[in-house]
């Protein structure tokens, strides 16, 4: 079981050579024994994940499956999920049950996919090394004493651990990436707005992206095939026709340009972490591709502005959670000025506090426009950098995240620091661009490595085209932890 | 020393649509607490706004009636500030780009017509309400009402009087429910003033500091606030005070403006571009359909009343008071052929009865084309004016059609000359002395005929008819 991929899954279940039910026991018998060492789930709940999994069977029987019914998945706990605890890795919402379903968790009950509980992650998204969450630090599963990345670390985990064949993520700075790569999982982070970001609890609203996070690049991309589409309940989602995103996956890899950034390979990249991105270019010359140096000098700027940008929008989407209609509320206040800021001081822990507060000030009268402003100017140019660079190759290549994980409380008092871990995926995200993370190597401690590609707009076949060439070649994402097997 | 007025308005108009701006609840006034809040109107985590291209068409009908200019590229913003009734933690408004710049609107005070520019109008959300009595040391949370679309219409600041900002909040009123964007209902709070109040030196350039009187929602009210505001100014400045900017309640109770917040109190709302909507790209397609459905506009419907009905200027601007008024007019007029008597009937009787009873032009019991046939019967001789007067009862207590009326009260003026000549030489007979004054050269004694022969006649006789033959008869 922990070794199928999802396809293999899948086409057990078609032939009935395992249930639906049996499936969803199976990993949820692995989330018993394992989760209370990596805590990967804040919320576990079998009852309803065999019921979910035995309507899946129905359908099944009924000849009325898809290509993934019956197939369990986790869910990062920032998804709305009917009747489910629903808590961004918050105290401000450890009592929420969501009402509704996120249009992502739509797609998967619809495609007959059970849910299998929701993950942990940092709160709301803020954080690189699920420190932040509420509910404790998850674990990497390569070895405890290290983080598993973040904000999607629960997730990365529980597929790095194959708690769950495949899980959800959201990406606003590398969240579903950075874990991916620590965890040595294959994680994407789609276009901006090809995916729903309605009933995902917002943290930056211009960059939010979920993406699917599992051993492979074809797992992704089935998972992508479920997860995309329209939704007139998003704004900002794109109207488009639906793509097959496996159908470009066994192309050959001849004559692909591949784009390096000179400043992806510069100053504060670990050694090893250079050595195995090399490698896996050389890999992929071998197997067809050019490559072409390329250069992205704005994405220098991405960090900062990003901590200008993020901030800013996470300042006014945390807003609703006041103590007034649901959440948390501190037990004891005075007048109404007294509930809210008791409220939030408690609710809210202290990488949350802090982003709200840079995110105030560079609203504030008087900096909006030395902040706010200049900022979106600069990431515009960040854009433009992208799309020059587009011009002479199909598919940008580098590391994912500057080193390999590193020790839990290694980082954590230093949020400067623990920001530069991002330095690589956030560029992408500031662009509006895909990305993706997939298995390269291990350092010396055996720690996974991760390789990032950033794609053109809508290029997502083309990079799972990439991945995947790249894994039939390699066998990095189906290594697993030993003491794990 | 003589001061000078001024006054900039603010008003917030409910829009007419059927559901809120960003969700798909309804925006129906009246109903039970948070039964008409969504997921979205209440906030839950995760939910997203979608606009409703029936708010944004009501900008655009208001933008082009008052001829200013639709921005083809506007954007929502986020107006940030905590308060329970507002579940976001912010406004969506419009700040830097709204859909509606320019514009302006004529009003007409003592006879006078002057024009107010407007500065801009924008798209926004309603909060909810905030219900603090009934919860004994609580305050209770009524989301019903946010998200509904609001139309904020902000003027320059070019009234001088009380007069002048009440003209301007009529003329408004009366446009955006002319052209259907809001129901016009100000006890709901469909239609909600703020008053910037300031006064300066008479012929002093630049403008003194402001007051804002918020949340008027009345005509009287608007009036009485700014009178009371600007006499305190006044009274403030005179006695060597200084006026400090702030924000001030209008208590109807006591006729009195009281402080709400000063200018250091105000909110540092942290506004910024709405990452969840996309900029509202206006194309010419989309303004010319909706330009389609715009009606006639009381501007040019006055000119067109003057030229086609003959009407005064004055008339017109009472005619055109409201849509469905101006409507009545003109069936009643093109039923009859006779604007001017239609335009005299509509404002003078229907008027006066419609104000006796409180009743609407459209609650009217005698209907456009009821009164167009009563002035016809007027025209051709059937009926005299007094005659027509008590047809017109019996329209409204809904005795039938007009001519059954005639017939059946036996109404009708008497046109045959014989039954009248018989009718005078009665009343000659029966009142030589009269007619001997006459003679002496007294006319007074010539109407005290005339008066006989009327009552003789029950008030059916030809007033006209009855003059030319008495002075045959009496020469």
């Amino acid at each position: 079981m922990s070794e199928a991929s999802l396809s293999a899954l899948a086409a057990q279940l078609a032939s009935k050579q395992i249930s639906s039910r049996e499936l969803a026991q199976q990993y949820l018998g692995r989330i018993a024994a394992l989760n209370p060492s990596i805590n990967a789930f804040i919320t576990v709940d079998a009852e309803k994940t065999l019921r979910e999994a035995a309507a899946a069977d129905a359908l099944i029987a009924a000849g009325q499956a898809g290509p993934l019914t019956g197939v369990p998945i986790a869910h990062k706990d920032i998804f709305c999920t009917d009747g489910w605890l629903t808590t961004c890795g918050s105290k401000m919402l450890s009592n929420f049950v969501a009402p509704y379903d996120a249009h992502v968790i739509q797609r998967f009950k619809a495609a007959g996919m059970p849910s299998l509980g929701k993950t942990n992650m940092d709160e709301f998204a803020m954080g690189s090394s699920n420190e932040t969450s509420h509910f404790g630090a998850v674990k990497n599963p390569w070895n405890p004493s290290y983080v598993p990345g973040g904000s999607s670390g629960g997730a990365a985990a529980c597929v790095a651990a194959r708690m769950a064949p495949a899980a959800t993520g959201t990406d606003t700075g590398g969240s579903i990436r950075q874990p991916a790569a620590l965890c040595g999982i294959t994680g994407l982070k789609p276009t901006y707005g090809l995916v729903s970001r309605y009933g995902m609890i917002a943290f930056a609203s211009s960059l939010d992206q979920a993406g699917p996070m599992a051993p492979s690049a074809e797992d992704c991309a089935l998972l992508l095939n479920v997860m995309t589409g329209f939704d007139p309940n998003d704004s900002t989602s794109l109207e488009r026709e639906k793509e097959d995103y496996t159908r470009d996956l066994d192309k050959p890899l001849n004559g692909l340009r591949v784009g390096l950034p000179r400043e992806f390979f510069a100053e504060g990249l670990n050694s090893e972490v250079a050595a195995a991105v090399e490698a896996a270019v050389n890999e992929l010359k071998k197997l067809g591709a050019t490559t072409v140096e390329i250069s992205l000098a704005n994405s220098q700027l991405a960090i900062p502005v990003y901590y200008v940008l993020a901030p800013a929008e996470a300042s006014s989407n945390l807003s609703r959670f006041d103590g007034v209609r649901y959440g948390y509320r501190a037990p004891e206040y005075g007048n109404l000025d007294d509930m809210y800021g008791k409220t939030r001081a408690q609710g809210f822990g202290a990488e949350v506090k802090r982003r709200i507060m840079i995110g105030a000030y560079v609203l504030s009268h008087g900096y909006y426009d030395a902040y706010y402003l200049q900022a979106q100017k600069i990431r515009r140019l960040i854009a433009d950098d992208f799309n020059e660079a587009f011009k002479a190759c199909d598919v940008i290549l580098g590391p994912t995240a500057p080193g390999t994980a590193f020790k839990l409380g290694e980082k954590s008092d230093d949020p400067v620091e623990m920001y530069l871990n991002d330095l690589y995926t956030i560029p992408a995200n500031l662009a509006g661009l895909p990305g993706m993370s997939l298995p390269c190597g291990f350092d010396a401690k055996g720690l996974p490595i991760g390789l990032q590609l950033v794609g053109n707009y809508f290029s997502e076949a083309k990079m799972l085209n990439v991945a995947h060439q790249y894994q039939r070649a390699t066998d990095w994402h189906s290594r697993q932890p030993e003491g794990l097997k | 020393m003589k001061w000078e007025t001024v006054i900039g308005l603010e008003v917030h108009t409910q829009l007419a649509t059927r559901s809120k701006i960003f969700s798909g609840s309804s925006t129906a006034f009246g109903a039970a607490p948070n039964t008409q809040a969504s997921a979205v109107d209440i906030a839950l985590p995760g939910v997203l706004p979608v606009l409703n291209k029936g708010a944004v068409e009501c900008a655009i009908k208001f933008g082009l009636a008052i001829g200013a200019t639709l921005n083809r590229v506007n954007v929502f913003d986020r107006k940030n500030y905590f308060y329970p009734d507002l579940p976001k933690g912010y406004q969506i408004s419009q700040l830097a780009k709204p859909i509606v710049e320019g514009g302006a609107l004529k009003i007409i005070v003592d006879g006078e017509e002057k024009t107010v520019h407007l500065t801009r109008a924008h798209l926004e959300e309603d909060a909810g309400k905030s219900l603090h009595e009934d919860f004994h040391g609580m305050t209770g949370i009524d989301l019903n009402r946010a998200g509904t679309p609001l139309l904020e219409i902000v003027s320059e600041p070019e009234m001088r009087s009380s007069a002048e900002a009440v003209a301007y909040a009529r003329a408004l009123h009366t446009l955006v429910t002319w052209i259907g964007i809001c129901d016009g209902n100000m006890q709901e709070g469909s239609f909600r003033v703020d008053a910037n109040v300031s006064v300066r030196p008479l012929g002093q350039q630049e403008f003194g500091t402001r007051r804002e009187i918020k949340n008027l929602n009345s005509f009287r009210f608007l009036q009485q606030a700014i009178d009371y505001e600007v006499r305190w100014q006044i009274e403030t400045l005179e006695d060597g005070g200084r006026i400090e900017q702030a924000t001030v309640l209008f208590d109807p109770d006591r006729g009195e403006t009281r402080m709400m917040r000063s200018k250091e109190e105000a909110h540092d709302y942290r506004y910024f571009p709405d990452p969840d909507l996309l900029p509202v790209r206006l194309d010419e397609d989309w303004i010319g359909a909706v330009r389609a459905t715009l009606p006639e506009l009381p501007a040019a419907m006055q000119a067109r009343f003057q030229s086609e009905y003959g009407v005064s200027a004055y008339d017109a601007s009472v005619l055109t008071g409201s849509r469905a008024l101006a409507d009545y007019f003109e069936s009643a007029a093109r039923a009859c052929g006779q604007g001017k008597l239609a335009a005299n009937w509509v404002m003078g009787e229907l008027s006066a009865a419609l104000n006796k009873a409180e009743l609407d032009i459209a609650q009217s019991p005698v209907s456009a084309a009821q009164l167009g046939t009563l002035i016809a019967r007027i025209q051709d001789g059937t009926l005299s004016g007094k005659l027509a007067k008590q047809v017109f009862e019996g329209l409204w207590e809904g005795a039938g059609e007009v001519d059954a009326i005639i017939e059946a009260r036996g109404l009708k003026q008497m046109s045959d000359s014989g039954e009248l000549e018989k009718i005078i030489d009665e009343v000659l007979a029966a009142n030589p002395k009269s007619i001997e004054e006459f003679r002496a050269g007294k006319d007074k004694a010539f109407n005290a005929l005339v008066g006989q022969v009327m009552k003789a006649s029950r008030g059916k006789a030809n007033p006209a008819q009855v003059n030319e033959l008495l002075k045959t008869k009496l020469q």
